[in-house]
Formats: structure tokens, C-alpha cells, sequence
């Protein structure tokens, strides 16, 4: 072992020698230190040319050492022989223990120099068991003295804040600040400070004074202060204590209330209501015998409740429970009954109250009464005794039927009373239109299909021509007004089912593209056109002949051949359409004829032309029709543009097996045809006899705001900022000063300061004026 | 109007309790409540009123509230009988309102909340500052009215031009102009000036109050219409072939070859626009400030015949010989929307000052009264003969002229009407009607020349001096001109509706890039796409230059490639994230979990 050692530290004198690197190449273990020593000790013994050397040998091991860790190389101990050897050290016996407190003052106890007073604190320091915490480190204390100082100058800083946030949310700011307001003063400003000087006003106000009345700021008078401060502790108590039993009862109350308001019993309501009802009419009675005014305010809150009453539609069976009972109605006993009840307390609301107050307003109740009750009721009562046709009808048809008849029937139903509200003496007859109305919807929905199947009928069509020929003659017959009025309902009329034969006939079009009988579109068009024209005008003459009274001749509707759940559709479809029209019927107008005083005696002419006029006289010859159906079209083609196109991508006999006969599969199909998104709807969707373009206007779009700018949370918020204008041509003088005057105002001149401490003062004592006020 | 259940059931529950002592501090916070309506001012003046009267009833003790913090008390303790502003009736503000009051909102930005108050008191201030001076508009309109038993229509134009005072006796007269045809009339703005143009060449400009010629020519073509620019100073004539324009000495000045066989013209002033219409189906519209075209729009609907304008919205009308009328602004190539209002040809269209209604009449010898902004029809009446020219003055009387009777209307679209207000005969067949604004006036141009009748209530009695001001001076006219034309409205501007320009344009991201591509030429985000560089020495051959091209297009490629990749991980990471949340959350124990199975 020792040999190695030697040699290897042979080897590290020699670099050593050669170059002076104070790097240590080697790495020492530290087992064989004190080998290592002793063998250092041979080293100097046996090179002792060198004390250099061996003194920088010495360092650089002691270097090395040092750099093993933070374990200090034990020197040797004075008795042991070794070549190094501290003369200081001096190993005591417990060297390793620390020394306690108790140690060091356990003398003092003994020693009798010390004061009483010393010893007990040194006493009371042993108690003291906690380490004095050690000074902080020069930067921390200065950081934390940093962040003080920073406090402080924040909270400083900060009460600016509330003034600096005002002024920059403030209108207008006017520089220098804090200016007197000019313009003129309140009198009493004035008059504070000003003081009495002549005779006359020292006499007045020293008999202001001495009747303690207020002399220059009427604020209150010592009276008043006086009796201000008359409010003693305990009525202050009282009024407190009565304030908090006000609000216990109040809540108990609500409770209360809220409790009763979540039971969900129907009989409870009922039977609460009924006992409010009896006990309000009790004190009713109690009422107009005392205080007859009031009784009569009440009347008039019933009477007003039973219009609200009568005007709704609340108990009038046309809700959803109700509409959905009418179907049950004709054979369950016990929803008729419920619909009857339903109409009694109806009846009970609605009825007038007799009273001896008011007895000016008396008359018949029983008009309203057969206004209110729904046919369908009794339809449905009456429907058990055969004598009524219209039940003898339903009944003997299938049971599948059913279904439909039920359908029909609503219509029927809605037909019937928008004719009651129209007339009162109809009532009685509504049965009988029912029927009516039943066979012509049923005869329209025939035609439309007749017209699907155009070639059919024509013999028919012929026929109905001749009708509404002969009718024709009888119409002119007419007044003029009469004429003009039926010629617009007719108008009206026409357009609708126009705009439907036209989408049939288009639709019927795309279907039948292979058909054999080559149409031109437009003479399709005109026949649909002239069919329905016809039907529609015969059905109108039989519907007028019904209403004055007249035996009804209309053809036999022809037996429809259609499955009935087609029917029921198409019936369905009917009644929506029908609304429709009626919507549209109120657009149109009846038009009033003008007298005018003179005829004239130059006959119009349009223009001097010749052709010109000719051409407009075949206008005229060729008005109706064509404009219409031309404008349809028209229409129609717009809607159609606007419409998204579907894009079929698919590709015949792409990745399947070729050959004739080949089919497209539907699924192939599908997933090759990309729809796009419905556009929104068309604003003129409701107009029939409007075309309004859809294009966007994009000449304005440049001018417009195409953002919301920053504060605003919704586009309506901004509109209405700007809504209204601030130039001179809509405002008046004062109001554009006002509106645009500028947001900083600096006087012309005048120094601005910063702004001092005593603005934040009074600004202070402000708000805390305001407070006390 | 609370119920009387509730009411009752409330006074029954605190009446139980022993009345609480009166106390001097409500009287005083009811008084003081008062004194607060009362400075409100003009919403309550009805309840300011009572209270004031419950005020005075009181005995006359000396109230503190107030005092002289709000200055209404006087030194000597009265108060003041008439407190806060003077108030202003409730119909006369509600003149000028404009739009609903907007709602505060509840939690704002502070920015916004004072943006919106701001605004709200600038307008509120405007319209109560309109309404205060309303009251210098002291004009009424006026009337006519007949005896008992008497129509109105059959009173005769002399007797009324004698009834009335000298000058407005003056403004009926008639011009007999037998030579030159039918005449077509137009006033100016202001309604000092008349121009008549004669079908058969005849121009002539007149200041019709102090009837003096300012000019009269003969242009030695056939005119179909006149019509006044902006001043006195010129007007525009449509003759056979092309649009001219002379000046007030008759002077020519234009001669616009763009616009031939034009029709109908109708001048539109706060744009400086001339619409026109051709017998070749073109509207055109002049800017006569600059002497450009700004548009030709091509209708496709052949002759133009019957023309109008909205003086709302500055849409031109046209009626067409199928019925429909059709209304255009220069923005857009197609009608802004189509109408059928006739079965027959229209003869006529006219739209009142407001922009409300539009009356139309046809072949079919009906008129017809629409909801111009609703696109629906109000009224529809028969005229025996039908009317060939309508017009409509200020004041919303219609006149309508069936051959060679003038009659005037009044109120067509509120009441159905049933007689003419007033009815006159004249020589000729009419061939052009003008009301005359600011005057109780109507303009008839016919076949032997030209009748100025009187029609009371026609004319607006107060007029904007900044405006249209008829008795203006040379100096003013000149003013007026430059602010006019500094105050030119774009004909960009002109759409349906006149308020979208406040409107916020809520168009998609794709529309205004699409719009930018048309207004521009081009895309401007395209990328441009690479074409190969020459090279020389053969290195530029054809498969080298595909192959440079490919490298390129699979750069490109790669770029999308990456980066949809890269949105794909971070989607994938963020629903990792997202599930790994839920996991958390799934998994922390409840107390009840303990009951599970």
C-alpha cells in the first residue's frame, strides 16, 4: 500500500514540477490521509533542496482537502506524536456539548455581589426559552423598509384618487379649476354679506331678532329647532319597537300567504275563492247601505272585470284543454259535462250584475249568451238524435272515418263561428253552413286535385264557364259599387289561389318533364288559372245565395276517390291556406266611389299618339289576368333565385360495376348532394302583391359602422346614442352650443396651477356638508 | 288600480294595530315630496296644480323645506307662484320625439352608463327645446268652409278669389297659351318661380306673384317636360331628343347627349340629383353639382312615362303599363321593390311630404292610397273617368285631374272620401299639376295654357327661413347655395329607409370581404400565385419548371398540413384536459357515496 502511494505521489511531484498547475489532478480518499502524512514526511526528508516546494505542496493539499467538504481535518491532539500538531488546541472533556445557561449563572446564585435585582432577571432569562431571533439580513431590511415607505406614499397618493377620477369623467372641465361661477347670484347670497347700515334696516332686523326669525339664511326657525329636538329617547324607543312589530306581523303575513299560495289543491281554491266571493258580496251589501259612493266604485271594478271577462277568451272553451275535450265531446258523458261547466262559470262572470244602485244599464242578457256558447257543443248534444242531417252524416260513415269526420268538423267549427260573430241572426242557421262550408271545402279540394289532373274534366270546366257566363250578366246588374267590391273580394280571392294553382302547376311541371302531351307552360298556367277562377266564382254566387235565404243549387260535389288520410292532409292544409286569405283580405280595401260635381267634357286621352293610345287600349281590353298571373310569375321566379341550389356531385357509375340499367343508389346519392342553410325568410313573404329585392345595398354599407365600438354591449344601445342629430338644421341655436361644447375649457390668459391640497379639503368638506344636509 | 282584494286585506292587517301617532316629520316629507313635482315641471303640471291648491289651502305657515337652497323661496318667504320652467304641452313634445327612450342599463361599464345618460338628457334637452320653440311658428294652415247644406267643391274659383283679400285674389289667373299645346308646370323650390314648358316648344319662366316673364323661348322641339334645378337660376327641359339645361334668361347652357328621349324628370335637392326617365326604359340620375351621370339604370320595363319621387328618402317612383309600380334608388341596379297596385296600365303615382302614403291611379279608373313603408294598400276609391295626373301639396291635399276637371282631395288616406274637397273645370285637357309650396296655390298646366287656382289649406303656412325661404334676397340665395352644396347628401346614401346610415352594419365577415372584391376589382387576400422564373442554360426546361412548381404547391401544402395538424392536437389536448377535469370532478368523493353498490 505504502509503496503505491509513494509512487503515485512520485508521479504528482513531477507534474507538479513541470507545470505549476494549482489544479489537483488526483483525487485523494480520505482514508488514507494519514498515510498520505507520513508519507508526505518521507517526502521532505528525503528532497530537501526545496523548502519552496514543500511549502506549496503543503497548501495545495490543504486546498485539496478543503475542497472535500465542509469537514475541517482534526489535527492531531497535543499527546499523540505527529508532525503537525496545533499548539492551540486543547481538547477539554466535554468539548462536543453545548454549554446551557444555567451553567454559566449557577455561580451567581452562590456569589453574593450580585444584585437581587440582576439576579432576578438573569432568572428570568433562564426561564425564557426561546432563541433571540437573529438581526435581518442588510438587503431584507432594507426591502421591508422599501415597502413601507411605498405604503405610505400610496396612501398618499391615493386620495387624489376619487378627485382625479371625477375631473376625467367629468363633461366639461374648465381651467383654472377653481373659479368663482359667474352670472348672477342668489339673493341671499347677496344679502349674507351685507350688513345693515341705515336706521330703517337696523330697526328691521332688530325686529327680526327679536322675534327670532331667521335673518339672513331661513333655515329653520328656533321654534323649530326647539320641537326638533323635542323627539326624546323614549318615544324614539316606542316608535321603534312599534316599527319592528309592524314587520314581524308583516312577515308572519307573507309567510302566511306564501303557504296558502303553494297548496295545489283545486277543491281548496275553489272552495277558498267561493268563501272571498260571499264574504266580499256580504260586504258589498254592508257597503251600499253605508257608504253608497264607494259601493258604486266597486260596481264599476265588477262590471269592469266582466267586460275584461267577456272580452278574453278565458272560459269560452277555446283553449287547448278545451279544443282537445271537443274531440272526446261526442262520446264521453263527463267531458261534455266538464265543457258545460267550463261555459256555466263562464256564464256566472260574465253576467251583469243587478243591483238597485245602477239600473240605468238593464237589457238582455240572452244575446250574449248564444254568443258565447260554441256550436260544436250542442253539435255534439244533438248528435244523438237522428233528425240532424249533419250527425245522420258522421255517423253512418266508417269508423276509420272517424278521425277525419272529427277534423272536418273543427273546420266546420271555425268556419261557423267566424260567421256568428259576423251576424246575429245566423245562428240559428250555423248548422246548416257547416254543412255548407264542409261541401265546398271538400268541392275545392276536389278541384285542386282535378286541376292536377287537368285532361279529365274539361267538360266539366266548360260547364262552369257557362255558369259564371250567366252569372256575369246578373253581377252587371248591380250598382256600380256593388260591382266594384265584388270584383275586389274577387281580386283577392284569385290571388291566392293563383299563387297556389301556379306552385302546383310548377310542381306538377318538374314531375311530369317526360310527359307525353307536350304543354306550353304558359297555356297550363292560363287554364289552372280559368278553372279555378270559375269554380271560385260559382262557389261565392252559391255562398251569397245561402246567406239571403235562397235554396242553395250547387252541383253534387263528386265522390272523392282519395284514401281519407289524404283528405284529412289536404283539409288541414286548407284551414291554414284559408287564414291565409283572410289575412290577405284585409289588406284589400273596398273601394268607394267618388261623385264628382262635373263630367267631363274632353274625353281622357292618354296620349296624342295613335298607337300609343291603341296600345293602351288593349291594355285595358287585356287587363286582369295577365298582369296578375305575369307578376306571379314573376314573383315566383325571384323567390325561386333567392332559393339555395342543391349541388348533386354524384357521379353515375363511379366505384361500382358498370353496364346498362345502372341505378343510382339512394344513399350514394345522398351523400353526394350538398344542401346548403334556408336564407332567412323574404320580407315580402306576407305581401302577396309585393316584390321587394333582397340584394344588399352596399354603397351604404361603406358608410356604416360595421363594429360595435367599445363601451356599447349591444347594437341597440349604440343606434340609440346616435339617434338624434346635433347639427344646426334639426336643433335649435342653444342646443347645439349645449351639444357640442368642448370637453376642456382653458380661460384665455389665466395661469393653471397645479392643483393643490386645499382643493382635496374642500372638496372633503363638500361631501361632508352634503352628508350633514 | 290595484285590485281591490289586495287593498282591502292590507288596511284590515295595519289597521289592527293601534294608529301610530302623528308625526310633524310626515307632514313635512309629504310636503316635501310635493315641492319636488312641482320643480319636475312639466309632466305633473296637472298634479303640481292640485297640490298647489292643497297648498294654498293650508294656513299660511312658513315652510323651511327648500329655503334658499334652491333658490325658489324669495327673501321675504313667499313662494314662487310659477316654480321651475314654464311648462311645455305633452302633444308638442311628443312632436319631436325621436325614437323610444332608451333604458339605463343595470350594470355597466361606467363609460357606457355615462355615454347613455349623456345622451339620453342631450336629446331629451333638444326635443324639450324644439317643443319651447314650436311656439315661433305662429301660421295655421286654413280652410274652406261651406253654408249649410253647401259643398265645399261646388263653391266656384271666382268666388273665392273675391272673398278673399286682393293679392290672394291675384294668385287666380289664367294664362291663355292656346299655340303651344299642352303644358307641363313646375315650381321652384321656394314657390316663387313657375316654369311652363309647352308641348310643342314653348318654354317659359315666370315670377308668377309679381307676374313677370323672366324669360320665354321657343326651342323649336317638341318638350315633354321642365322641371327647375336647384335655384331660379336654371332649370332643366327634356325636349325630343336630348335633356337640356338653360339659365333664368333662357340661355342654354347643357346640352346632355347622355340622356335622350327622356320623359319625366323629377330633381332631387338635398342630393343635387336629376332622376330621368326614358322612352327607352332608362332612369338616369344627373348630379348637377358636378355634370356627371352617376348612374343609368336599365328598368327593362319599356316606356317611362309616369314618374315620381319620395321626398322622404329621395326614391324615384315609376309606374309601368303592367300595373306595378316600382321604386328605385341609384345604388342598385334592380327595383328595390315592385308593387302591383293596378290591373290596368298606371297613370300616375304621387307620395306625400312625410314619406307615409303613396297615391297611385291607374287604367282601370280606380285610386288607390298605400302605406308607402308597409307596402300596403289603405284606400281604394273609383273614379268615374279615372285621373291622369295626380299631385299632392304639403299639407297632404291630394288633386287629381280626370280629363278636364281638376279636383283636390283632402284627407284621402285617413277618412274614406267620398266627395272632392274642391272641384274646378278648365279649357283644355290637363296635362300637368303642381301645388305650389308655401302657397294655398295649385298649378294646372292644360291644353289652352295654364290656370293658377286658389286652394285653401294646400300650402305649409310656415316656412324654414334656412331652408326654402321665399322672400330670401340675392345675397341669401347665394349663401343658401354654398351651404346647400357644402350639405350635399351622397347619392350613396339614398336607400329605402333613411335612418340606416345610424344603423350598425351587421353584415358577415364574408359579405364585406365579398363587397371589398367588387368595389376594389380584386381580392385583395388572395395569394398570389407562383409563376416560375426563367432560367437560363437550360435550366429552365419543362419538367424542371413543374418540378418547381410542385415544390412550391407542396410547400404550401405542407404549411396547411402543419397547421391543421396542430390545431387538431391542441383540440385534442384541450378535450384530454377537459375529460380529465370531469374525471376530478366524477371522482370526488361525496359523503354519500357510501351507499353506493
Amino acid at each position: 500500500m505504502a509503496k503505491g502511494s509513494k509512487k503515485s505521489l512520485k508521479t504528482r511531484s513531477e507534474v507538479t514540477n513541470t507545470g505549476a498547475v494549482g489544479k489537483p489532478v488526483m483525487v485523494y480518499d480520505e482514508e488514507n490521509e494519514g498515510d498520505l502524512q507520513e508519507a508526505g514526511g518521507n517526502i521532505t526528508s528525503e528532497v530537501e533542496e526545496d523548502c519552496d516546494h514543500e511549502r506549496k505542496r503543503q497548501k495545495l493539499l490543504e486546498a485539496i482537502s478543503a475542497l472535500g467538504g465542509g469537514r475541517k481535518k482534526k489535527l492531531g491532539e497535543r499527546s499523540e506524536a505527529a508532525v503537525q500538531v496545533s499548539e492551540f488546541t486543547v481538547i477539554a472533556e466535554g468539548e462536543g456539548d453545548k454549554i446551557d445557561l444555567s451553567d454559566l449563572i449557577g455561580t451567581v446564585k452562590k456569589t453574593p455581589a450580585v444584585s437581587a435585582k440582576t439576579k432576578k432577571q438573569l432568572k428570568h432569562l433562564q426561564q425564557n426559552k426561546k432563541t433571540i431571533e437573529c438581526p435581518l439580513s442588510k438587503q431584507e431590511s432594507e426591502r421591508i423598509q422599501r415597502d413601507v415607505a411605498f405604503q405610505n406614499a400610496a396612501t398618499k397618493v391615493s386620495c387624489w384618487k376619487s378627485i382625479i377620477k371625477q375631473n376625467q369623467r367629468a363633461e366639461q372641465l374648465v381651467f383654472p379649476l377653481n373659479q368663482e361661477p359667474s352670472g348672477p347670484k342668489p339673493m341671499e347670497r347677496v344679502v349674507a354679506g351685507w350688513k345693515a347700515q341705515t336706521t330703517l334696516e337696523q330697526e328691521i332686523f332688530a325686529l327680526l331678532s327679536a322675534n327670532k326669525q331667521p335673518i339672513n339664511d331661513p333655515i329653520l326657525t328656533p321654534i323649530e329647532t326647539a320641537s326638533l329636538r323635542a323627539m326624546s329617547l323614549e318615544e324614539a324607543k316606542i316608535r321603534r319597537a312599534e316599527l319592528q312589530k309592524a314587520r314581524a306581523l308583516q312577515s308572519y303575513y307573507e309567510a302566511k300567504a306564501r303557504r296558502e299560495r303553494k297548496i295545489k289543491s283545486k277543491k281548496y281554491h275553489k272552495v277558498h275563492n267561493k268563501a272571498k266571493r260571499r264574504e266580499f258580496l256580504k260586504r258589498f251589501d254592508e257597503m251600499v247601505k253605508t257608504d253608497p259612493a264607494s259601493a258604486l266604485e266597486e260596481l264599476n271594478k265588477m262590471e269592469l272585470a266582466r267586460m275584461q271577462e267577456r272580452m278574453s277568451l278565458k272560459h269560452q272553451n277555446s283553449g287547448k284543454w278545451a279544443r282537445s275535450k271537443v274531440i272526446m265531446a261526442k262520446y264521453d258523458e263527463g267531458t261534455r259535462k266538464a265543457m258545460q261547466q267550463q261555459l256555466e262559470v263562464n256564464k256566472e262572470l260574465t253576467q251583469r250584475q243587478v243591483t238597485s244602485l245602477n239600473d240605468e244599464h238593464e237589457d238582455e242578457e240572452a244575446g250574449d249568451d248564444a254568443e258565447v256558447m260554441p256550436d260544436i257543443v250542442n253539435d255534439a248534444e244533438q248528435g244523438l238524435d237522428l233528425s240532424n242531417p249533419w250527425m245522420r252524416g258522421k255517423l253512418s260513415e266508417d269508423p276509420s272515418e272517424k278521425e277525419m269526420s272529427a277534423l272536418v268538423s273543427l273546420t266546420a267549427e271555425d268556419d261557423g263561428t267566424a260567421e256568428t260573430t259576423e251576424k246575429h241572426e245566423e245562428v240559428e242557421e250555423t248548422e246548416e253552413e257547416a254543412l255548407l262550408t264542409e261541401f265546398h271545402s271538400k268541392r275545392k279540394l276536389c278541384s285542386a286535385q282535378e286541376a292536377d289532373t287537368v285532361p279529365v274534366i274539361f267538360v266539366e270546366e266548360e260547364e262552369e264557364m257557362e255558369i259564371e257566363e250567366e252569372n256575369k250578366p246578373a253581377a252587371e246588374d248591380l250598382d256600380a259599387s256593388d260591382n266594384e267590391e265584388e270584383e275586389l273580394s274577387e281580386f283577392t280571392n284569385l290571388f291566392q289561389v293563383k299563387a297556389e294553382s301556379c306552385r302546383a302547376a310548377e310542381a306538377e311541371q318538374a314531375k311530369a318533364a317526360s310527359d307525353a302531351s307536350h304543354r306550353d307552360t304558359s297555356a297550363q298556367l292560363e287554364e289552372g288559372l280559368m278553372t279555378i277562377r270559375t269554380l271560385e266564382d260559382v262557389e261565392f254566387l252559391s255562398l251569397e245565395k245561402s246567406a239571403t235565404g235562397k235554396t242553395p243549387i250547387h252541383p253534387q260535389p263528386s265522390p272523392t276517390k282519395e284514401n281519407p288520410t289524404c283528405i284529412t292532409q289536404k283539409a288541414g292544409k286548407n284551414r291554414k291556406r284559408k287564414r291565409g286569405i283572410e289575412l290577405k283580405e284585409v289588406l284589400t280595401k273596398e273601394t268607394k266611389v267618388i261623385q264628382v260635381p262635373f263630367t267631363p267634357r274632353i274625353e281622357d286621352t292618354e296620349d296624342s299618339d295613335e298607337n300609343l293610345e291603341q296600345r293602351g287600349l288593349i291594355r285595358e281590353a287585356f287587363a286582369g289576368d295577365d298582369v296578375m298571373s305575369d307578376f306571379l310569375r314573376d314573383k315566383r321566379m325571384q323567390e325561386d333565385a333567392g332559393k339555395p341550389k342543391v349541388v348533386d356531385l354524384t357521379l353515375p357509375g363511379w366505384g361500382e360495376w358498370g353496364g346498362m340499367g345502372l341505378k343510382l343508389t339512394r344513399k350514394k346519392s345522398r351523400r353526394h348532394r350538398i344542401k346548403t342553410a334556408l336564407p332567412p325568410p323574404r320580407k315580402d313573404q306576407h305581401l302577396p302583391s309585393v316584390i321587394i329585392s333582397e340584394k344588399r345595398n352596399r354603397s351604404i354599407s361603406l358608410h356604416q359602422v360595421n363594429s360595435l365600438p367599445f363601451p356599447f354591449e349591444n347594437h341597440i344601445q349604440f343606434e340609440n346614442t346616435i339617434r338624434s342629430p346635433l347639427g344646426r338644421t334639426w336643433n335649435t341655436e342653444q342646443t347645439v352650443k349645449k351639444l357640442v361644447k368642448p370637453e376642456v375649457i382653458t380661460q384665455l390668459g389665466a395661469i393653471i396651477e397645479p392643483m393643490a391640497r386645499e382643493e382635496l379639503m374642500k372638496d372633503k368638506k363638500q361631501v361632508f356638508v352634503g352628508k350633514t344636509k | 288600480m290595484a285590485s281591490p282584494g289586495e287593498g282591502t286585506v292590507k288596511v284590515s292587517h295595519v289597521e289592527k294595530k293601534k294608529k301610530p301617532p302623528a308625526r310633524y316629520w310626515q307632514g313635512a316629507q309629504e310636503a316635501g315630496k310635493d315641492a319636488n313635482n312641482v320643480g319636475k315641471g312639466r309632466e305633473q303640471t296637472a298634479k303640481g296644480l292640485q297640490e298647489k291648491k292643497a297648498k294654498t289651502q293650508k294656513p299660511n305657515k312658513r315652510k323651511r323645506e327648500g329655503g334658499g337652497r334652491d333658490g325658489k323661496k324669495l327673501i321675504s318667504g313667499r313662494s314662487d307662484p310659477f316654480p321651475g320652467p314654464a311648462p311645455i304641452p305633452e302633444a308638442r313634445v311628443q312632436k319631436f320625439k325621436r325614437k323610444e327612450k332608451m333604458k339605463r342599463p343595470r350594470r355597466a361599464h361606467h363609460k357606457l352608463r355615462n355615454i347613455i345618460v349623456r345622451s339620453e338628457e342631450a336629446s331629451e334637452m333638444a326635443q324639450k327645446q324644439a317643443a319651447r320653440f314650436d311656439l315661433l311658428l305662429p301660421e295655421d294652415a286654413g280652410f274652406l268652409e261651406g253654408d249649410e247644406g253647401e259643398d265645399t267643391c261646388t263653391i266656384s274659383q271666382e268666388d273665392i278669389a273675391e272673398a278673399v283679400d286682393i293679392t290672394s285674389g291675384a294668385k287666380y289667373f289664367n294664362l291663355k297659351l292656346s299655340q303651344f299645346g299642352p303644358y307641363r308646370v313646375d315650381y321652384s323650390k321656394t314657390g316663387r318661380h313657375l316654369l311652363l314648358g309647352g308641348r310643342r316648344g314653348h318654354v317659359a319662366c315666370i315670377d308668377w306673384q309679381s307676374k313677370q316673364l323672366m324669360c320665354e323661348i321657343n326651342v323649336m322641339e317638341s318638350v315633354t317636360d321642365v322641371k327647375w334645378l336647384h335655384t331660379e337660376a336654371m332649370y332643366a327641359v327634356a325636349q325630343k331628343k336630348w335633356l337640356y339645361i338653360y339659365d333664368s334668361n333662357g340661355i342654354e347652357l347643357h346640352c346632355i347627349r347622355k340622356f335622350n328621349d327622356v320623359l319625366r324628370m323629377q330633381f332631387l335637392p338635398y342630393h343635387f340629383l336629376l332622376a330621368t326617365a326614358s322612352a327607352t326604359g332608362f332612369l338616369q340620375y344627373l348630379d348637377v353639382s358636378v355634370g356627371k351621370e352617376v348612374t343609368a339604370i336599365c328598368t327593362k320595363t319599356g316606356r317611362l312615362d309616369v314618374m315620381c319621387q319620395n321626398p322622404y328618402n329621395a326614391i324615384i317612383h315609376l309606374g309601368h303599363p303592367n300595373g306595378t309600380v316600382t321604386l328605385w334608388s341609384p345604388n342598385q341596379k334592380e327595383a328595390l321593390v315592385k308593387m302591383l297596385c293596378h290591373q290596368g296600365a298606371v297613370r300616375s303615382v304621387a307620395v306625400d311630404k312625410t314619406g307615409l302614403y303613396m297615391v297611385t291611379s291607374g287604367m282601370d279608373k280606380k285610386l288607390k292610397v298605400y302605406d308607402i313603408r308597409a307596402f300596403k294598400p289603405l284606400k281604394s276609391y273609383f273614379l268615374p273617368a279615372g285621373a291622369s295626373c295626380l299631385s299632392l301639396s304639403q299639407r297632404g291635399l291630394l288633386s287629381a285631374a280626370t280629363g278636364d276637371i281638376v279636383q283636390v282631395y283632402r284627407d284621402v288616406w285617413r277618412a274614406p272620401v267620398t266627395k272632392p274637397y274642391m272641384a274646378h273645370r278648365v279649357q283644355g285637357t290637363v296635362w300637368g299639376l303642381h301645388f305650389c309650396p308655401f302657397e294655398d296655390v295649385l298649378g294646372v298646366g292644360h291644353a289652352e295654357g295654364f290656370t293658377s287656382m286658389l286652394i285653401p289649406g294646400a300650402g305649409e303656412p310656415n316656412f324654414d327661413g334656412l331652408d326654402a325661404n321665399p322672400y330670401r334676397s340675392a345675397k341669401q340665395r347665394q349663401e343658401w347655395e354654398v351651404k346647400a352644396l357644402l350639405e350635399k347628401i351622397q347619392p350613396e346614401l339614398i336607400t329605402l329607409n333613411p335612418d340606416e346610415l345610424g344603423h350598425i352594419d351587421q353584415a358577415t365577415f364574408e359579405q364585406r370581404h365579398q363587397d371589398r372584391v367588387q368595389a376594389l376589382g380584386f381580392d385583395p387576400l388572395a395569394k398570389e400565385k407562383f409563376i416560375p422564373k426563367f432560367k437560363k442554360k437550360g435550366r429552365s426546361s419543362t419538367g424542371g419548371v413543374e418540378r418547381r412548381k410542385k415544390q412550391v404547391a407542396h410547400e404550401d401544402q405542407r404549411e396547411i398540413i402543419r397547421k391543421t395538424v396542430e390545431d387538431r392536437m391542441k383540440m385534442e389536448k384541450e378535450r384530454k384536459e377537459r375529460e380529465k377535469k370531469m374525471v376530478a370532478l366524477s371522482s370526488q368523493k361525496s359523503a354519500l357515496d357510501r351507499f353506493k353498490k
